[in-house]
This record gives C-alpha cells, sequence and structure tokens, in this order.
C-alpha cells in the first residue's frame, strides 16, 4: 500500500488521515520553535525565584558589559502599559515594583548565541524585598491577608459568583438524604511538549512575530499595547502548535519577542523557553477546593445542591474569571436538581498562574460532583449507573445553572450505552478474579462542556476561501490548530462543499495579514464556529463558479451545473471546464468568497451579576459523555493500574471518527493523568517539580487501551450537526477513577492526584477502623 | 575541532565544539529540524535519532561522539518517492496529532521492529514508553506500530 493523499477523498463522515500528518511525520512541519537564521539574536529572561517581593533594584551593568550582549531591557524601556491580560490587564511584561510569583519575569536580555545570553542572565542582580506571601487561597480572602495586588479593595479576590435556582439551600429540608464532603485537586501542568516559543523581526516599520500561540488575533492588540507600539503594525504568525491545550491561549513569549525586536530593528530575536522556565512561568489548571452537599429523595432523584468552589488563580487574571464561571456553570453536573445554590471564588495568591486548560474549569467540578453521585447512590442504595439514568438531563430540562437546554442533550444516550459494552457487563466477573493482593473495580462518570465564549463576548468567525488560479482552493484558517486537526476539518468541509479530493485544496495556516480574525482556538469552538463559518464562505463561491460557468458554457442556468474534482460540469451536455480555466477568467474578488458566522448564546440570564454574564455564563450549547474506568489496585503497595476505560460521547455528528476518536482519547489520557500521577507540589509559591523528572505526566506504560464511541445526535447549530469533541473527555477519567476505587476497596481519595501513596495511606486508615 | 560522520546517507566533515550537543548541532548547523527538543534532559525522546543502528537521545549526546557514526534523523527516513511504511502507518491509523513527539515515535519504533519484527502491543507500549506524547494517549500509535509489522509479516511471507 502506498499512500498519497492525493486519493483522498474529502467526505463528511468519513474516517480521513489528517492533512497536516504527512508533513509531520517526516519531520518537515517547521514550528514556531523550528525557524533559525544565522544572523539570528536570543532573548531570554531574568525572573524573580521569590513568591512575593518589592523591587529596590536590578543590577545590570555586569550583564550589559559582556561581549555578545546587545540589550538588557527592565520595565523602564516598556513603553506601553507594560499591562498583559485578556480581561483584566494586570499582568506585566516585565515586573516594574513587585514581583507575585517566582515566575514573574524581572529583566529581558538579548545576546548573540545562547551561551552568552545565559552568562548575561546570570550576571543580573535583583535587589528585592521580601513581602509577606499568601499561598492558600480561603486564607486570602480572610480579613488581614497579605495583598497580592496592593489596590485590590477586595481582599485578593479576582471575582466570585453565585447561582441560586429554586429554594437553593433551603431545599434541603425537603431531603431524603443528603450526602457531603470536601475535595481538593491540584495545579495540572500542561507539558505541551512544545515549549513557549517564537521569534520576531522588525523590518520596514512592521513588528512581525511568529509564534507558538493559540489566539494571535488577540495577542496583536494584548501585545501592542502592553508595549506601546502600533497594532496595525504588528503582524502575528501562527504555525501549528506542538500542543497548547490551554496554555497558549494569552500571551507567553510575545510581548518580550516584541520588546527584544523593537530594540534590536532589523535582527531576528528567537526565544524559546526551557522546560524549566516553561513550568516555573506558564499557566496551570487551578487548584481548586470544592466543598459539596447533595441532597435526594429516597427514591434517588436529587433535589438539592450546595456547593462552593475556590479557585486558587496565582497572582493575575489570565482568564481565571472565566474559567472560575465556568466551573460554577457545570458545577451541578448534567443533572436535574430542582434546587441549587452555587457559589465560587476566583482568588490571587503567589502561586503558580493559574489559566485555561482543556476543560477550563468544569475538570474541576465535575470531579467533585460526579463522587458525590456515587456517595448518594451508595446512600439511597440504587446502582450508579441507575442513579445517573433518573436525574439524567433531557431536552428541555433547566439544568442545575438554570438554562433551559433547547439543543440536543445526549447525556441519557451516552448513559444508556453503557450496559451495551461487554466491559460493563462483565465487570462483577472480572473483579472477581482479581489476583492475590489485588482488588479491582469499575467507576462510571458522567461530563458536560459547555461550547463557545458565552452570550457577552461576541463568539464569531470570520471564514476565506480562493479558488487558485491553478484550479485548486485555498482555505485561509483563521482558527490556529494547535495539534487538534482542526485545520485540517477545514479542508474536509471545504472538500464535501465543493465536491473536491485532498489534492484541490490547500491551506493557510493563521496569520493576522493574510488570514482574517476568527477568534481563539479554545472553547471547544473551533469546528463549530469557524467551520460553520466556512460552510457559508464555501457555499456562497460553489453558487458563484456555477453561474460563471454556466455563463461561459451558455447553459441554461446554474441549475445544470455541478463541480467535480477539479472542474465545473454541465451536466445535460458532460461539457466541461476546468477550475483552473475558470480561475484564469475571474478576478480575484470573484475567486475569494468571505464569510462571517456567530455562535448562537442563550437568552436566559440565570446570573443576576452583569460581571458573570460578562465572564461567560451561560452557555446553550452542550456536548455531553459518559466513562467508565476499570481500575486494579495493589493492596500492598497502593498502586493503582487502570486495565480498561470507556467512553461515549455525545458531541453532535462526527465529521471525521479518526480525528474525533483522537481527541476523545487524548483527553482521557490527560484526564487520567490528573487523576493518578500529574502532581506539581509547590511549597510557599516554590515549585518543587521543576522539570519532566518530577513532575509526571503518563508515559505508554501507565494508560490502558480505550474503546471510544460515539451517540451522533443532531445538533441542529452545529456545521453538519457537529458539536465541540476537545473538552469534554478530560473531565471524566478523575472522578471515574475515583469512583471505581471506591467501587474496588471501600475508601474515597479527597486530595488529587490519587497516587500510591494516598491510596495505600487510606487502605491502612481503613484497616485501622479510622474515619472516613 | 573537526569531526567526521555520515548523516542520513551522507558523508559530512564539520568544524565545530567537540562539546556542542548534537541536538544543537542537527538543528541550528544542519538545519535539521525534525528532531526536536521538548526537556533538554533525557526524559521525553522527543530529540531521539538512529546512531549506528540505535536510538540515541540527541540532547545528551555531544559533538565529539559522533566521530566516526552513522547518524539518520526522520529525514533520512522518508524517500523523495514517498513515505517510509512506518510514516503511511502512523498517518492512516491518527497517530499524529501535534506532531512534535512524532520524529521520534517514528524511529523508536523503527528501532524496536528492528530488534523485533512481531512485538505484542505490551512490547511496543514498552519500547515507546522513553518517548513522552501528550495529545494520542499512546493508543493510536501502538495501533499503527502493531499494523505496520504485521503488513511487513505478510508481505515478508507472500
Amino acid at each position: 500500500m502506498s499512500y498519497s493523499m492525493k486519493k483522498i477523498s474529502l467526505e463528511i463522515g468519513k474516517s480521513i488521515p489528517r492533512f497536516d500528518a504527512f508533513a509531520k511525520v517526516t519531520g518537515k512541519e517547521k514550528y514556531a520553535s523550528d525557524f533559525w537564521s544565522p544572523d539570528m539574536l536570543w532573548a531570554g529572561v531574568k525572573r524573580a525565584g521569590v513568591p512575593h517581593a518589592r523591587i529596590r533594584g536590578i543590577k545590570t551593568d555586569e550583564a550589559i558589559s559582556i561581549p555578545g550582549v546587545l540589550s538588557v531591557l527592565t520595565s523602564r524601556d516598556v513603553k506601553g502599559t507594560n499591562r498583559q491580560g485578556v480581561v483584566r490587564k494586570d499582568q506585566p511584561v516585565l515586573a516594574d515594583d513587585r514581583v507575585r510569583h517566582c515566575g514573574d519575569p524581572v529583566a529581558l536580555v538579548v545576546a548573540k548565541d545562547r551561551e552568552t545570553l545565559a552568562m548575561a542572565l546570570s550576571a543580573i542582580e535583583l535587589d528585592l524585598e521580601p513581602l509577606q506571601a499568601v499561598f492558600d487561597p480561603e486564607k486570602a480572602l480572610e480579613q488581614g491577608a497579605p495583598l497580592v495586588h496592593e489596590r485590590n479593595l477586595e481582599r485578593n479576590l479576582l471575582l466570585k459568583g453565585s447561582l441560586e435556582t429554586g429554594k437553593g439551600e433551603a431545599a434541603f429540608e425537603e431531603c431524603d438524604e443528603t450526602v457531603e464532603a470536601e475535595f481538593r485537586l491540584p495545579h495540572q501542568e500542561h507539558a505541551y511538549l512544545e515549549t513557549e516559543a517564537g521569534w520576531a523581526i522588525l523590518r520596514d516599520g512592521v513588528l512581525e512575530i511568529t509564534a507558538s500561540t493559540q489566539s494571535p488575533f488577540r495577542d496583536r492588540y494584548e501585545m501592542a499595547e502592553a508595549i506601546g507600539f502600533d497594532m496595525h503594525r504588528v503582524r502575528i504568525i501562527a504555525p501549528y502548535c506542538g500542543g497548547a491545550f490551554g496554555g497558549k491561549d494569552g500571551i507567553t513569549v510575545q510581548s518580550l519577542l516584541g520588546l527584544a525586536a523593537l530594540n534590536n530593528p532589523g535582527r531576528p530575536v528567537k526565544m524559546w523557553w526551557s522546560r524549566e522556565e516553561s513550568i516555573l512561568a506558564s499557566a496551570k489548571r487551578h487548584p481548586a477546593r470544592l466543598y459539596y452537599k447533595l441532597g435526594a429523595k429516597k427514591d434517588g432523584a436529587f433535589h438539592a445542591l450546595s456547593a462552593r468552589v475556590y479557585f486558587d488563580t496565582g497572582p493575575y487574571d489570565h482568564l481565571g474569571g472565566a474559567v472560575m464561571a465556568l466551573g460554577l456553570e457545570h458545577s451541578g453536573g448534567p443533572y436535574r436538581i430542582p434546587n441549587a445554590n452555587l457559589k465560587a471564588w476566583s482568588v490571587f495568591t503567589n502561586n503558580p498562574i493559574g489559566g485555561p486548560f482543556r476543560g477550563f474549569g468544569v475538570t474541576q467540578a465535575n470531579a467533585a460532583m460526579e463522587q458525590m453521585v456515587d456517595l448518594m447512590a451508595k446512600r439511597v442504595g440504587i446502582s450508579p449507573l441507575d442513579i445517573r439514568l433518573k436525574n439524567a438531563l433531557r431536552r428541555g430540562d433547566r439544568n442545575p445553572a438554570g438554562v433551559t437546554l433547547t439543543g440536543s442533550t445526549g447525556i441519557g444516550e451516552c448513559l444508556k450505552k453503557i450496559p451495551a459494552s461487554r466491559l460493563w457487563q462483565e465487570r462483577e466477573t472480572w473483579k472477581k478474579a482479581a489476583p492475590l493482593y489485588k482488588k479491582r473495580g469499575a467507576g462510571l462518570a458522567s461530563a458536560m462542556q459547555g461550547m463557545g465564549y458565552g452570550p457577552l463576548i461576541p463568539d464569531t468567525a470570520n471564514a476565506k476561501i480562493e479558488l487558485n488560479r491553478d484550479g485548486r482552493f485555498r482555505v485561509f484558517c483563521g482558527v490556529v490548530d494547535m495539534g487538534q486537526g482542526n485545520a485540517s476539518t477545514y479542508l474536509q468541509i471545504a472538500g464535501e462543499i465543493l465536491n473536491q479530493d485532498m489534492s484541490g485544496v490547500e491551506l493557510v495556516l493563521p496569520d493576522t495579514a493574510r488570514t482574517l480574525p476568527s477568534g481563539s482556538s479554545s472553547a471547544s469552538r473551533t469546528t463549530f464556529t469557524y467551520g460553520n463559518a466556512l460552510i457559508k464562505a464555501s457555499k456562497i463561491l460553489k453558487q458563484r463558479l456555477l453561474e460563471k460557468a454556466a455563463d461561459l458554457l451558455m447553459a441554461k442556468g446554474s441549475e445544470e451545473m455541478d463541480i467535480v474534482p477539479g472542474c465545473v460540469r454541465h451536466m445535460p451536455s458532460g461539457k466541461e471546464m476546468p477550475l483552473s480555466a475558470l480561475a484564469g477568467i475571474l478576478s480575484e474578488a470573484e475567486r475569494t468568497s468571505v464569510a462571517r458566522y456567530r455562535t448562537p448564546s442563550a437568552k436566559e440570564s440565570p446570573a443576576s451579576d452583569p460581571l458573570l454574564t460578562l465572564h461567560g455564563i451561560p452557555h446553550i450549547i452542550f456536548s455531553y459523555a459518559a466513562h467508565a474506568a476499570f481500575v486494579e489496585i495493589d493492596t500492598l503497595t497502593g498502586r493503582i493500574e487502570v486495565k480498561c476505560y470507556l467512553a461515549i460521547t455525545d458531541c453532535g455528528r462526527i465529521l471525521n471518527p479518526q480525528a474525533f476518536e483522537q481527541q476523545i482519547h487524548g483527553g482521557i489520557a490527560q484526564g487520567l493523568g490528573y487523576a493518578l500521577c500529574e502532581e506539581l507540589k509547590v511549597d510557599h509559591g516554590m515549585i518543587l517539580t521543576p522539570d519532566l523528572g518530577t513532575y509526571i505526566i503518563p508515559t505508554s506504560m501507565d494508560l490502558p487501551d480505550m474503546e471510544s464511541s460515539a451517540v451522533e445526535l443532531h445538533e441542529e447549530n452545529g456545521p453538519f450537526g457537529l458539536k465541540g469533541a476537545g473538552e469534554i473527555a478530560v473531565n471524566g477519567p478523575y472522578p471515574a477513577v475515583a469512583n471505581a476505587i471506591a467501587d474496588a476497596c471501600g475508601i474515597r481519595i479527597l486530595e488529587g492526584p490519587m497516587t500510591a501513596e494516598r491510596v495505600l495511606g487510606a487502605l491502612n486508615a481503613l484497616q485501622r477502623g479510622e474515619a472516613q | 575541532m573537526k569531526i567526521r560522520f555520515c548523516i542520513n546517507g551522507k558523508d559530512l566533515e564539520i568544524e565545530t565544539r567537540f562539546d556542542r550537543r548534537v541536538i544543537d548541532l542537527l538543528r541550528e548547523d544542519l538545519g535539521l529540524t525534525g528532531p526536536k527538543e521538548s526537556c533538554g534532559s533525557g526524559e521525553c525522546g522527543s530529540c531521539v535519532v538512529i546512531v549506528d543502528g540505535e536510538t540515541r537521545l540527541s540532547c545528551l549526546m555531544l559533538a565529539a561522539q559522533l566521530e566516526g557514526r552513522r547518524v539518520t534523523t526522520i529525514e533520512g527516513i522518508s524517500s523523495p518517492e514517498g513515505l517510509h511504511p512506518i510514516q503511511e502507518a502512523f498517518v492512516e491509523h491518527g497517530a499524529v496529532q501535534c506532531g512534535f513527539c512524532t520524529p521520534g515515535m517514528v524511529l523508536t519504533s523503527i528501532d524496536l521492529l528492528s530488534r523485533n519484527s512481531d512485538p505484542t502491543r505490551k512490547e511496543i507500549r514498552d519500547a515507546i514508553s522513553g518517548n513522552l506524547c501528550r495529545c494520542t494517549g499512546y493508543q493510536k500509535i501502538v495501533d499503527a506500530v502493531e499494523d505496520f509489522s504485521r503488513k511487513n509479516r505478510e508481505d515478508a511471507q507472500t
């Protein structure tokens, strides 16, 4: 078999190899970290190293005197606002008066090579006056807590939110059974294999930055304002990312590179963080503390829910308010709960920065809620599957946040498919067959994930497609492909509508000078939003080509014409006009089509607080999933092995089964890492797991084979009926594993990750008869 | 110092510092950016190259160690006519997502298959356990290697 992309037809619903895989598998694809030129300079950053301090002085004379050092820059050299951020602009490009976490950048060095750069960075002396710091998100809200931002009137509060439905807390009096629990979840590092990277050059008055980013269009104005440069003279180019998962949604190297290039005109400047620098300075999944109380009637019908969730956002906003809001909105899970009192806080501390990470706050809330469901199932004496089926949301219901579900709502369908799996059917036999000193258990979890930016921030995409002179269609991809394959799906969409195979289409990756603004690669929106815009643009172009060809072939009208691979055909006569010939006749304007799409938002507004609306509450389109984990626990060592994993997903119609499954597998893998081994250890703001030798992500030996299927309900707003698939799978593994551990040996680990050490501790406590 | 080695089938003599990391020599001096750097400390396998038939981590090797050796990077695997069959298997099975681990994974798979033409899934997982991937959950990579070795054996039989 010889594989040629030319032969690959692009039909919706067909498993199609990804377009980008060809260049990636040969090593030819150029990532932001792969750019290189002989006259290139290197930029690097001196970081704080302490969690909270006033900057008394920065001694740079020695560094600047080293031969080969071109610039040593501090906040005084930043001409703009020196503040970055997506919502609240509170993060300095270079720290001015204070440092607020260990990874804060204080000075920027540009040097001729990496060796000189390293020497210069170590020659910079920081004179820092330590300040009292705060590391506990709940204590940070108490009176007298040290302030991370001195002008914050609300004691380290970034944002709080509250949603109440029905009788709220008062409804617990009407419950027959109530269960309560508290959970603690750690930071999770994105650990994308390509650390933050890019290069910049100022030439002919234009600042051009190529960066590994999820959000080139937003970066452009954010960075331009922060460093004081005309946004219209900034061009951002976004190649495929070597992974991002939310960690490159916002500025990483962009402003620093911009500053470095402005100070060294005409020279390319590169910045590429080491793994240690990436772990030190990058944003992570927010640690959370979750206090839950769930009430139900005797028959297991959920009646009341109270949730209080604290997110530790570290020193800066960095979408921490939006993450909190999405977590809050999803804190009741995909269930009918008529009375709810839900509260969440996003709190400043001097810990590492919290930020967007696949799941975006939902992962934390779901880890708690799905364990509550199992606790209640046990209490009322029905099975974990039955209690979920009984309470699962149906189309037309209001969800726990108070929003009426008018779109496809497939959680029930997903759950109903669980018993059809052999893994599930044979679980009792499998459990009984556990080897000596091992115990086996099966655990379930439901999950949901809202799509898009929410009601206020317009969730729009602008698609552009052009018929090239060579007769191929060029899709101008407005949303970054950070590895999830959306760019390839765009080609599939264009190919479907314009009836072309893979040889008839090509891509332009996001570039603020060439493609149109279409938002960030995030929020399970990339294929939904841009895909819808591209469908429109492709249809407009198709109609125009049919009309033009009809005129040229003197047909009665465009209804007699159709597009086939490579040409337009007059169906009654079979006469054909090659697309290249047609393109040659048309002007550029005629060969190009653009269209805009805006994702619908909820008409209800359950939150009375306008700030919550601003931060994204509520959503109207949700993906759903039901997961099952099958675990084996070594009772002598506490080691947990996930033996098999099952995921059933409702993310609407599947455009490319292979690309869909990739997303599900990847989400499960990161979720299992979160559940079992990934723990960023932070002590007094200092990271004790600074590299991939100490921060452990799953290897091929740590993950099971996964079984994934879809229920494929049709979402009427979705492109060909699709809903987002990028995030949903990460929300299931933590609670599914926790519930499986409880099923296996009757213990519940309330602090994550659920390491062998914690499991063994809980097993020992159980043996000693200590309360759980 | 002057070092002589063979890179992707071509003999080469270059002037470089003896302690230059091989990953930098490949990426910066020779423009071979297929090998990636992700951890710089031998944890992730992104920088894997094949040296005299065995996988090596180029971030932990120094230029002097290349003297007289045969080095193959991902760029030396495919031919102008098309992909190496293992690369085809990676593409076909969806084993590539962000692609940053892919060059290392492909070379590690080739190394495994040169020693074991009929690996079990467990053996494949064992072989690639030094190559981190953050996107795929590894299953499709295992599928690709398994399928490739099966087809390879079938071809050998016919």
